[in-house]
């Protein structure tokens, strides 16, 4: 684009990550995120298109291969706290899922499953595309204080009362079994990022990735900058994380002498990894405090 | 919880305490007013519509919303397309299950499969013989359109019913437009009617059925407990509460049973005997002093 060419004073986020790496090096993790993402749902999406039942259900719960339970514990907690104590079958699938997410980093579901990603990825996308500034950012605590009332509204209406207005599971369910008008909904997701608050859904409000951030505090799997004596302060990596918040106590050592990113926000997408032209970043475990 | 990023602390004047309290109460207030507005949303939208019914072993609808997590493996186990999730916009709760009896009824699978897939409970495994199930209940709602209440002979809702003869029985009655003929009327019986919806979903009027399934909510009214009936208080007793009644003579019915009113053919008042008109006489009345 000719942004690139005429603002040479600021070249392009992660120009200087494609020069070193190529293309494919800068995007690596960008392009097994996606994979992901559209590999599982095209796992549900074979059932019902290609008559290829791998997957049947939806994020909410599911059966994979007619053995493997798997349900969301946020729905699971909502419903325990609705009145209702479900089947084994809920409950181990709600298990198997917390138990993943505690190795895996609880945030993991945020960017390499939830189909919700592709939507506000696109929209901070086009923000920055489009150079759009300002608007209203709510608190990033706003997500918890959510998740909460979310539960206390489930105990007094007796019904999963947040599932009557998820977009998440709305967009995912949309997918598979129709949308109806969610699309309203899911569009104005799209436009609250694109217009209101930068990475505003997905970093501030979500309850649901509330709940997987409250799993994220054990994860195995972290990003550390290791390489941080070579950072040259471009500023990149704030510029494309979803939780920028979550960089700085490991990069610039603000709280914290080791480089590890143990903040449960951090979301192990990796795109600071792809997009630091040092190779400052790598995705390693979280007792791997080495730095080189 | 929380970020620390860009909260400054201690800059003298204004308290870092009360900084901190008016910021979470603000971020806390909003969160609360937000979740009031989809608890309230979540309690009036609550309502299921009447067309709407559930799959078999549904839980009493608010028991249901608690527990059903809108995952759909029943709809994806339901072998004939049946059930569907709500859309927003399709006036139930989105994402639950529901069927429309005159779209696609139940098929009333002798395995239950949708029953068998939900991992949640909300459609109840205790339910194993679908001819328990309760989904609704058919209701033979407009009179004035079912073919058979006009003396035709449709019989088939009557004849569809995969509990035939129970669940709907055919009622012989008197014709009193012909006078001679019967009527068969279609009529449902609760203790049998599973709500499968096949008798809506054939009813062969053009657009809506004559006979609908209804939530039993709807269909029936509430048993009148305080009104004892003369016929079962008779039976549990063995004998009549009242003692034995002389049975008075019915003129004109002798040798029927007691109440038969039912005239059969030849049974009738004799014809007027057909006497010739005279011809001096202008209209003859027919009276005799």
């Amino acid at each position: 684009m000719s942004a690139t060419t005429t603002k040479a004073a600021r070249p392009r986020i992660g120009a200087e990550a494609i020069a070193g790496k190529g293309w494919l090096g800068a995007h690596k993790w960008l392009v097994l995120r996606r994979l992901s993402q559209l590999g599982i749902l095209a796992l549900f999406l074979a059932g019902p298109w290609f008559g290829v039942w791998i997957v049947k259900g939806n994020l909410s719960s599911s059966l994979t291969l007619e053995v493997l339970p798997l349900t969301d514990p946020f729905l699971l907690a909502q419903s325990l706290a609705a009145g209702t104590l479900p089947y084994k079958e809920a409950l181990i699938g709600a298990g198997i899922v917390v138990a993943f997410y505690l190795l895996a980093g609880g945030r993991v579901f945020c960017s390499w499953v939830c189909p919700m990603n592709l939507v506000t990825d696109a929209a901070a996308w086009l923000r920055r595309r489009l150079g759009l500034k300002g608007g209203k950012i709510p608190s990033g605590d706003t997500r918890y204080w959510l998740l909460g009332f979310m539960l206390v509204a489930a105990f007094f209406t007796g019904s999963l009362a947040w599932e009557w207005v998820n977009p998440v599971s709305m967009l995912h369910r949309g997918l598979i079994f129709g949308f109806g008008l969610a699309w309203g909904i899911v569009g104005g997701v799209f436009l609250y990022d694109l217009l209101i608050a930068t990475r505003g859904w997905c970093g501030h409000l979500c309850p649901m990735g509330a709940f997987y951030s409250l799993l994220g505090s054990t994860a195995l799997v972290r990003v550390s900058a290791a390489r941080r004596s070579a950072c040259d302060d471009c500023m990149d990596c704030f510029a494309v994380c979803p939780e920028p918040q979550v960089i700085r106590p490991a990069l610039k050592a603000a709280g914290q002498d080791h480089p590890v990113i143990l903040d449960r926000n951090c979301t192990n997408c990796g795109r600071c990894v792809d997009v630091c032209g040092k190779n400052v970043f790598r995705i390693t475990t979280r007792f791997d405090r080495s730095e080189s | 919880m929380g970020d620390m990023q860009d909260k400054p602390v201690g800059q003298g004047g204004t308290s870092p305490r009360r900084r901190f309290l008016r910021e979470v109460a603000g971020v806390a207030g909003g969160a609360c007013l937000l979740s009031l507005g989809v608890g309230l949303y979540a309690k009036q939208a609550s309502a299921l519509p009447a067309v709407a019914l559930r799959p078999p072993g549904a839980l009493a609808e608010g028991d249901f919303l608690a527990a059903c997590v809108r995952c759909g493996l029943c709809v994806r186990d339901c072998p004939y397309d049946t059930l569907r999730l709500a859309e927003l916009g399709d006036g139930v709760a989105t994402g639950t299950p529901y069927f429309a009896a005159r779209q696609v009824p139940c098929e009333m699978c002798e395995d239950i499969p949708c029953v068998v897939a939900c991992p949640t409970g909300a459609l109840d495994r205790s339910l194993t013989d679908i001819g328990k199930a309760r989904m609704g209940l058919a209701v033979l709602i407009d009179h004035e359109t079912c073919l058979n209440f006009l003396g035709l002979r449709c019989d088939v809702c009557y004849r569809v019913c995969p509990v035939i003869d129970k669940a709907i029985t055919l009622e012989r009655q008197h014709n009193p437009r012909s006078d001679r003929h019967a009527m068969l009327l279609p009529t449902v019986h609760s203790d049998y009617c599973t709500g499968c919806g096949k008798c809506e979903k054939s009813c062969v009027l053009p657009g809506e059925a004559a006979i609908k399934v209804l939530p039993v909510r709807l269909a029936q009214g509430s048993k009148a407990e305080h009104y004892r009936k003369g016929w079962e208080e008779k039976e549990a007793a063995g004998q009549s509460l009242i003692g034995e009644q002389i049975e008075l003579p019915v003129r004109g019915l002798e040798g029927k049973s007691y109440g038969d009113t039912r005239v059969l053919p030849g049974q009738g008042p004799a014809p007027a005997p057909a006497t010739p008109a005279r011809p001096d006489s202008g209209l003859d009345s027919g009276w005799k002093p």
